[in-house]
Order: C-alpha cells, then sequence, then structure tokens
C-alpha cells in the first residue's frame, strides 16, 4: 500500500492513469488520507460536480492486513449535499481488496468531455478503463451481477445506481459485501453524485495473485490482533450484544429514553417501536430462515449484519440498520419491518443514503405529499427517485432541498445535511456532534449516544447540557483517528471500556508499521484529521454560524421529557478549542 | 413536643410497570405489572427476576437513567437493558 493511483477522467484522448509515491501522504490512511488529499488538492470554492473536484477512495492503515476489523473503506471529496469536506465510510469487500492490490488511494479527477459512462477495473495486471454505456441508468444489485459476468466471482465492486449517474445529492457509493452484494454504502454527504460526475459507474476490483499485507513485525502484529480480538469478544456489547441483535437493537432504548425522533422530529418515542426493533426483527429473521448474525467483510468478528429474507424466504436485503429502520420507520410512523426492509433494498438498489433519503420522506410527509405510516406512500416516494421523475428529482435533493421547495420550517439538518436517529433535545451530547462536525450532522463523527444513553465510556446525562462539549470533543478527535485506520468504529465500544483493548489497537499500529505510537499519538493524529477538514471548510466560507442546529430544536418542546436545545452557542465555539 | 406514640401504617403494596430488553426476555417476559412494597428499589425488583447485576447495565425509570438504589413509586416503568449498542 506504498502508492497512489490517479485517474483523470477528463484528459483528452479518455481517461488517463498515473501511479505516484505517497510522497506528503505517506503515514495517512482512510479518512485522513482523503481529507488531506482534499483539503491540499481541491480548491474550496468549486463546484462539487466540476472537474476541480475530486474524489479520492481510501483504505484505512490496516485494511488488507489480518488484523480484524480493518475493512472500512473511505471516500472523500467536496460535498454536494454540505458544500463543504465530505468524508464517508462503509464496510464490505473493497478496501482489504484494494489495500492488497497495493494502492494507499485511487483519486478520480477532472470531468469526461462526452457522454460515456465508465467501469475501471484494477487488478494485479494493472488498471483499464473502457466505455461501457449498456450500464448506464441500472441499478446496484444489476452492475454487479453484469460485472460478476464479465470478470468472474473473485470480484469485488464499488459502485453507483441511478442516483449517483443523476448527480442526486441523496446518491451513495456502493461497495460489495463477502456475497458480492451492493448493500454497504459510502451514504453521507451525496459522494455518489460525485462519482457520477467523473463518468464513473463501477470500479470493479480483484486481489487474485495478491498476498495479505505484511506487518513489519509480524510477530508483535498477531500477538496484537489476539489480544484486540480477545477484548472484543470479552465486551458484552461487541461480544454479545452487536452479534445477536444487530445495529437495530437500539431502536427500543432510544424510544424509552425518548431520544428516537418520530413523525419528523415531532416527539421522542414511538409507540410502534416494538414492532421494528431489532428484538422483533431477529425472531422474524430467524422464522424466515435468514442468518440474523453475518459479518459485512471478511475479518469481522463482531458480525453485526445480518439477512433479511421476505415472506416467501427469499433474500430481500440485509439486516437493515437503526438508522434505516428508524429513517424510513418511525421518523416517517412506519411499523412494518417488510416496508421498511423493502425500502432498505430500494435504497441500496438505486444508491442512496437510507438516513438522508428517509428523513426526506419525512420532511415531505410533514409537507402532506404523503401521511405519517403509509408505508405504500413511502415506497412509491423513493421510487420517483429511482426514476427521476421531478418529484423524484426534488426528494433526490435531500432533506433540505425538499424543505424549501415545499415550504416545511421543521426541517432536522445541519450543513444541509440530515441528522440521524437521535433527537439532540433528549441526547444532548450527540447534538454537539451534529452541531460541530466538519461533515454536517452525522452521527458516527462523535458518537455521544455511548456515554448519553449506553453508558459506556462513562455517563453524562442526555437530558443536560452539562459536560457534554468535552464528551463530543474527545469523540470527534478519537472517531477522526479510527476512521482513519480502517476499523469499524465499532471496535469503540470494547476500546473506550477497556484500556487494555485500546494498547492492542496501538499495538497493531505499531507493529504495522514499526512505529512508537501512544494514546496521545493517536489524539495527534485524529487532532491533524479535524484540523484540516475544519481548514477546508472555513476556506470553503463556512463559519461558526453553521455551527448551530436549525432553531425550531430550542423552541419547540420533546415528548416524553418535555426538553428543547439548550447547549449555549458560545459553548459550541469550544469544541474545538483543544 | 412530639406525639406519644406513631400510628404503625400498614405496608401498603404498589403496583409498577417492568419492561426487559434482548436477552433478559429469554425465560421472563416482555412486559408486565408487578406488585412491590411501597419504597421498593430497583434492585430488589432485579433481584426478584433474578438478573444477574452485571445483566442489568441500562435501566431507566420513567424514560430517564435510573440506579439500583433507586426507589420506585406507584405507576413508574422500568426498563431495563443489558449492555447493548449499535448506531
Amino acid at each position: 500500500m506504498d502508492k497512489i493511483l490517479r485517474i483523470d477522467m477528463g484528459a483528452e484522448g479518455g481517461p488517463k492513469t498515473t501511479v505516484t509515491e505517497l510522497g506528503e501522504y505517506a503515514g495517512f490512511g482512510g479518512r485522513a488520507m482523503t481529507s488531506a488529499i482534499v483539503a491540499k488538492e481541491v480548491p474550496p470554492l468549486c463546484h462539487p460536480l466540476g472537474a476541480e473536484n475530486k474524489l479520492i477512495i481510501a483504505p484505512g492503515l490496516l485494511s488488507g492486513t489480518i488484523a480484524a476489523m480493518s475493512g472500512r473503506l473511505s471516500v472523500g471529496c467536496k460535498s454536494p449535499l454540505t458544500g463543504g469536506i465530505k468524508e464517508s465510510n462503509a464496510g464490505g469487500q473493497p478496501a482489504q481488496v484494494l489495500a492488497r492490490l497495493g494502492y494507499a488511494a485511487v483519486v478520480l479527477e477532472g470531468k469526461p468531455a462526452g457522454e460515456d459512462l465508465y467501469k475501471i477495473m484494477i487488478s494485479k495486471d494493472g488498471v483499464t478503463i473502457s466505455a461501457d454505456n449498456g450500464l448506464r441508468m441500472l441499478p446496484n444489485y444489476d452492475v454487479v451481477a453484469k460485472m460478476k459476468q464479465e470478470f468472474g466471482d473473485k470480484i469485488c465492486c464499488i459502485s453507483i445506481g441511478p442516483a449517483g449517474e443523476m448527480k442526486m445529492n441523496v446518491a451513495s457509493i456502493a461497495c460489495t459485501d463477502m456475497e458480492q452484494r451492493p448493500t454497504r454504502h459510502c451514504g453521507r454527504g451525496g459522494v455518489g453524485a460525485v462519482m457520477g460526475a467523473k463518468g464513473v459507474k463501477v470500479i470493479v476490483l480483484d486481489d487474485t495473485g495478491m498476498t495479505v499485507r505484511a506487518p513489519k513485525d509480524p510477530d508483535k502484529f498477531r500477538d496484537a490482533n489476539k489480544r484486540f480480538v480477545e477484548g472484543l469478544m470479552k465486551h458484552p456489547v461487541t461480544g454479545q450484544g452487536l452479534p445477536a441483535y444487530g445495529t437495530n437493537v437500539l431502536t427500543n432504548i432510544l424510544s424509552e429514553a425518548g431520544g428516537y425522533p418520530t413523525f419528523n422530529f415531532k416527539q421522542g418515542s414511538f409507540d410502534g417501536a416494538s414492532k421494528i426493533s431489532g428484538e422483533t426483527l431477529v425472531e422474524l429473521e430467524k422464522k424466515r430462515g435468514a442468518n440474523p448474525t453475518h459479518g459485512c467483510h471478511r475479518g469481522c468478528v463482531i458480525r453485526c449484519s445480518g439477512i433479511y429474507n421476505d415472506k416467501n424466504g427469499n433474500y430481500l436485503t440485509k439486516q437493515p440498520e437503526y438508522e434505516t429502520v428508524w429513517s424510513h420507520g418511525g421518523n416517517c410512523g412506519i411499523d412494518d419491518l417488510d416496508s421498511i426492509a423493502l425500502l432498505d433494498f430500494l435504497d441500496d438498489n438505486i444508491g442512496v443514503d437510507t438516513i438522508e433519503m428517509g428523513a426526506t420522506i419525512g420532511v415531505a410527509m410533514e409537507a402532506g405529499l404523503a401521511k405519517f405510516g403509509d408505508a405504500a406512500a413511502a415506497i412509491s416516494l423513493v421510487k420517483e427517485v429511482g426514476q427521476g421523475t421531478y418529484l423524484g428529482r426534488i426528494l433526490g435533493g435531500g432533506a433540505a432541498i425538499a424543505g424549501k421547495v415545499f415550504g416545511v420550517e421543521r426541517v432536522p439538518v445541519v450543513k444541509g445535511q440530515a441528522m440521524p436517529a437521535y433527537d439532540p433535545r433528549a441526547v444532548k451530547g450527540v447534538g454537539v456532534t451534529y452541531a460541530t462536525s466538519p461533515m454536517g450532522a452525522d452521527h458516527t463523527a462523535g458518537y455521544a449516544v455511548t456515554a448519553n444513553i449506553l453508558k459506556v465510556g462513562g455517563y453524562v446525562d442526555p437530558l443536560k447540557s452539562d459536560g457534554q462539549i468535552e464528551l463530543s470533543r474527545d469523540l470527534q478527535i478519537a472517531t477522526a483517528a479510527v476512521d482513519s485506520t480502517g476499523m469499524c468504529i465499532f471496535i469503540a465500544f470494547a476500546i473506550l471500556d477497556q484500556p487494555e483493548t485500546f494498547q492492542s489497537l496501538l499495538d497493531l499500529l505499531n507493529a504495522g508499521y514499526g512505529l512508537n505510537l501512544t494514546a496521545d499519538g493517536v489524539a495527534a493524529l485524529g487532532k491533524t484529521v479535524l484540523s484540516i477538514e475544519l481548514d477546508f471548510n472555513a476556506r470553503a466560507g463556512f463559519t461558526k454560524e453553521d455551527d448551530r442546529l436549525p432553531g425550531f430544536f430550542s423552541t419547540e418542546r420533546l415528548a416524553p421529557h418535555q426538553v428543547i436545545w439548550d447547549v449555549k452557542d458560545e459553548d459550541l465555539d469550544k469544541v474545538f478549542n483543544w | 413536643m412530639g406525639p406519644y406514640f406513631r400510628l404503625k401504617l400498614p405496608i401498603h403494596s404498589m403496583n409498577i410497570t417492568v419492561k426487559l430488553f434482548a436477552t433478559l426476555r429469554s425465560g421472563r417476559f416482555e412486559e408486565g405489572g408487578l406488585d412491590l412494597d411501597e419504597g421498593a428499589t430497583v434492585r430488589s425488583v432485579i433481584e426478584t427476576l433474578a438478573i444477574r447485576p452485571d445483566d442489568a447495565a441500562i435501566i431507566f425509570v420513567n424514560g430517564r437513567h435510573a440506579e439500583p438504589e433507586s426507589r420506585l413509586s406507584a405507576g413508574d416503568t422500568l426498563s431495563v437493558f443489558p449492555p447493548i449498542g449499535g448506531g
């Protein structure tokens, strides 16, 4: 993983590849790599869909090694949704395969002059780029099926669906999982639209003939990985809760805690929560003969995903994640798992972010386009997005755009990006993250739900503003570092509670790269990444006034606890004072 | 001067709602009413239901975080979760 592949899609005579050394980007991986390249090479005031923007695809520092959980792929660019810097990451196979092929990053640059749609094939034999207009407007599952026919069943794919080709703000980039299904998405920020603007439909990867990446010190690395895995297995969340119930185990607890945004952020708990909860979902999956404990990439030991079969026992989609069950479920007043699972499949196939899509449908329901709870109407609206009807195009613009078009005040966005499944009034730590993250409203950027709700890594009362700034700051720093390693963020449950497991992660990095990193070194990496991102956003025109939640959170009380958003603006401005 | 004698009040019972989640349901129940002595604590409910203390990782009373020592009142809803996480 010592080179960068650059593909100039706008070169005269057709796309042109260049392979360069890492140079000044040495030592960076994942989010650190994508954000460093964007900040250095993309003019902050450029149009996100223009030739000057770049799409950077980077495995993490530990991806491609034997280290468990190291399969996250980061994608970065200037975001069409937020107008700021974006890093969105996903699981699936591509991070491991790209790393084993030796690439620390693939950079798509320029803009094709013509209308051709391209596929890119990367293997040990090199890179081939060819126009393939037969792929035009194909949904993700069909694209992958075609690529398997053409390149065999050892491949994995990074692709966009029709939403990416239509350059919608909600467009995602799909990564295939172990079964070569396009179920793991870099969802947030409209990264799929940037790939569409580069004219790239799919990147096919095949690491046949390549070997697992060798660490600097193999013995120490093996030992560190053993302790790391033991730590993950020992912790009740990563060893038991997540494997058994998946992420959707959160539905009941957030609804019980009064922090579950319901009916487009009108109330904090949902009467139908039990019907769509993780407990119910897993029972249904088992009854229909599907596996509720399944990894999204080889080397995952937590296995929080699963398979969702339809009523006839046939595969419908992967186990919908908590955020998806919320966005299309409780947020829209829908309490039917089959409808939510179908929406999950449609989102994956069309290639849209399930959070932004569900939040947008919630805003559309608020506007009266459909009634809350009307699952058939929600399905029909998402299909319109895939078809690119005029209404579909508006909804494909995301929650902020839809809110403006339909005259809705209650639009839950920060920096133009929809909030996920935790109401900031009742989970105030994550509210601080929504407000201040350079990514826009993003729970993963500083997942204060841990200490606010789950009592992992300490406890900070979710209903009070005390302590939330420090909590969000520390988590945002740690997350920026973890997002650079290729590690799944769910390792955080174990490393926050168990110092010896955190040490084993440090040992993996040190044995892998011949370093002597300490905890301070990891924090320094996180601060570096955040500083790079904040600087880009400042140059793109963002000010502290962009680090605020929409006004209705400060005026409308949230039931059942009757809380408002009351973290002070001047305190929000201190989040990045370290 | 205090009263010469204090009436010994009978111990009143009170009814609360208990909700259990994830693994705590197995061999128990999802939701049910429970009669308790007035002034009973969360811990006493956890012991009554034979839940190991470590398994009662996250406790809510009426949607607010509570501790094993927290006292319950008539009409309360007690929700108990094992260690879980997601996102």
